[in-house]
């Protein structure tokens, strides 16, 4: 009898699994013993880390997307629909362009996570981003016009993917600017909803005086209540009200409707065991990525950790042997500190991240590792 | 302000636990968001700091922490948002 392994998102977590697992089960594959399927609702795979570099007009968007059945092997079947929903009981999921729910065997949610600025009043009209291609686009056009003024970079919502992403934004803003001979031209601010400069206390120690030291102003404890692009500004919910002349916000996010609907979590994000990454409540479906309540940051270094683990555990079960691999929360990300500068941390559920001191040769591993990023794509790194 | 058991009632619960900071203040903000004024949350938490970072933003925010309950493994924190 034929095992079917249902993967829900062609991401960075998605993809890494589908991978992965016809590595690991070459044989059953062979056999057809196994079907690996892979659905997305788009033709393409995705690297979003590009995003930030488009600003800064040091990429474009195309670098950061590929046909998706270039980067997955052969042996993974990918259909490009959109899953609505799951029958639990029937293991079935349900397709909005296929007629017959698709059977599964196994199913791993790597759904992800979306914007959604209509929940703050003017964002979407007001504020600039660099979370998507069109975004990032734009916001390159704005810099390259901008002769000087208010920059303000706020992170409206949390969770959002890439949590250093903000830091990194502002760090390279200030450098891009001092560059041009024009950072005198401009003030730059940075708001964060709670009482320090990043959800983690070890990165918001670090970054805190790195910010200052650059004369960049910080508000935190501002949560963004409403934005008015007729007049340009952002207030908070404590009361604060900032003018800006580029406003850089960070949406609210979040996950898909599909994980709603299939009552696996609320907002979108799946409630999983943070350690085997199973589903809570629920037989033989797992979550991996921006898509999974691990309470790590979404990042893709933690779906592609998740995705191996995910990956072990399935091909144990495949063959009636006891799933032993855990999730430890490893993450590891780059952070750029400038434009030619970047530190790097590497953690877990266990420790602490520690920012390295920032080099070029750091900045320079990031730039090698985007441009590698798709042989991890394809399990290959 | 913490005490062994609440006898608030709240409008709303918001279960944060196995979050770790700042996700349940977070969670609580987006509550806070969502509900009209006069409302009460509850939010139950398991992460140490929860108690002292709520209390914190409610102060700075305008909002009010109206008790604080120690269930035991986790933290129940009743906030109004005014």
């Amino acid at each position: 009898m034929t095992e079917h392994i249902a993967i829900v998102g062609g991401g960075t977590g998605g993809t890494v699994l589908a991978n992965t697992l016809v590595e690991k089960l070459d044989a059953e594959l062979a056999a057809g013993e196994v079907e690996i399927t892979l659905f997305n609702d788009s033709g393409d795979h995705v690297y979003k880390p590009v995003w930030l570099y488009v600003a800064f007009g040091q990429r474009e968007p195309a670098d950061g997307r590929r046909p998706l059945r270039e980067v997955v092997d052969n042996r993974v079947t990918i259909r490009q629909d959109y899953v609505v929903d799951v029958d639990h009981e029937r293991k079935e999921l349900e397709l909005v362009d296929a007629i017959d729910p698709a059977p599964y065997d196994k199913l791993v949610v790597a759904t992800g996570a979306q914007l959604e600025p209509e929940r703050v009043p003017g964002l979407a009209e007001g504020g600039h981003h660099f979370y998507g291609e069109d975004g990032s686009q734009a916001l390159r056009d704005e810099l390259l016009e901008m002769n000087g003024g208010h920059i303000v970079l706020s992170v409206v919502g949390t969770p959002h993917m890439c949590p250093a992403a903000p830091l990194e934004f502002t760090f390279m803003v200030d450098d891009w600017l001092r560059e041009r001979g024009r950072r005198d031209a401009f003030d730059i601010t940075y708001t964060y909803p709670i009482m320090r400069v990043h959800g983690n206390e070890h990165i918001a120690e670090w970054a805190d005086p790195r910010l200052r030291e650059r004369d960049i102003a910080i508000e935190t404890m501002f949560n963004a209540e409403a934005v008015d692009p007729d007049v340009e500004t952002i207030t908070s919910m404590e009361g604060t009200e900032l003018d800006y002349d580029l406003l850089v916000a960070i949406p609210p996010h979040t996950g898909s409707d599909f994980v709603e609907s299939a009552g696996l979590g609320d907002g979108g994000w799946v409630d999983v065991d943070k350690h085997t990454l199973e589903a809570t409540g629920f037989d033989d479906v797992y979550a991996i990525g921006d898509a999974a309540q691990t309470g790590v940051p979404k990042a893709g270094s933690a779906a592609h950790y998740q995705a191996h683990v995910v990956a072990q555990r399935l091909a144990s079960e495949v063959r009636g042997q006891p799933a032993t691999a855990v999730y430890s929360g490893k993450t590891v990300c780059f952070i750029e500190t400038g434009m030619d500068d970047a530190t790097f941390v590497e953690f877990d559920y266990e420790r602490p991240p520690e920012p390295s001191e920032p080099s070029r040769a750091m900045h320079w591993s990031k730039l090698a590792y985007n441009e590698s990023y798709w042989l991890t794509a394809r399990g290959l790194l | 302000m913490t005490t062994n058991q609440s006898h608030t009632e709240a409008d709303t619960t918001v279960d944060a636990r196995g979050a770790t900071c700042p996700g349940p203040l977070m969670d609580l903000i987006s509550e806070v968001r969502a509900v009209g004024t006069g409302s009460v949350i509850a939010l139950l938490s398991d992460a140490e700091k929860s108690s002292s970072e709520v209390q914190e933003w409610a102060d700075e925010s305008g909002n009010e922490v109206l008790d604080i309950a120690d269930e035991g493994d986790h933290y129940r924190i009743h906030v109004k948002k005014l």
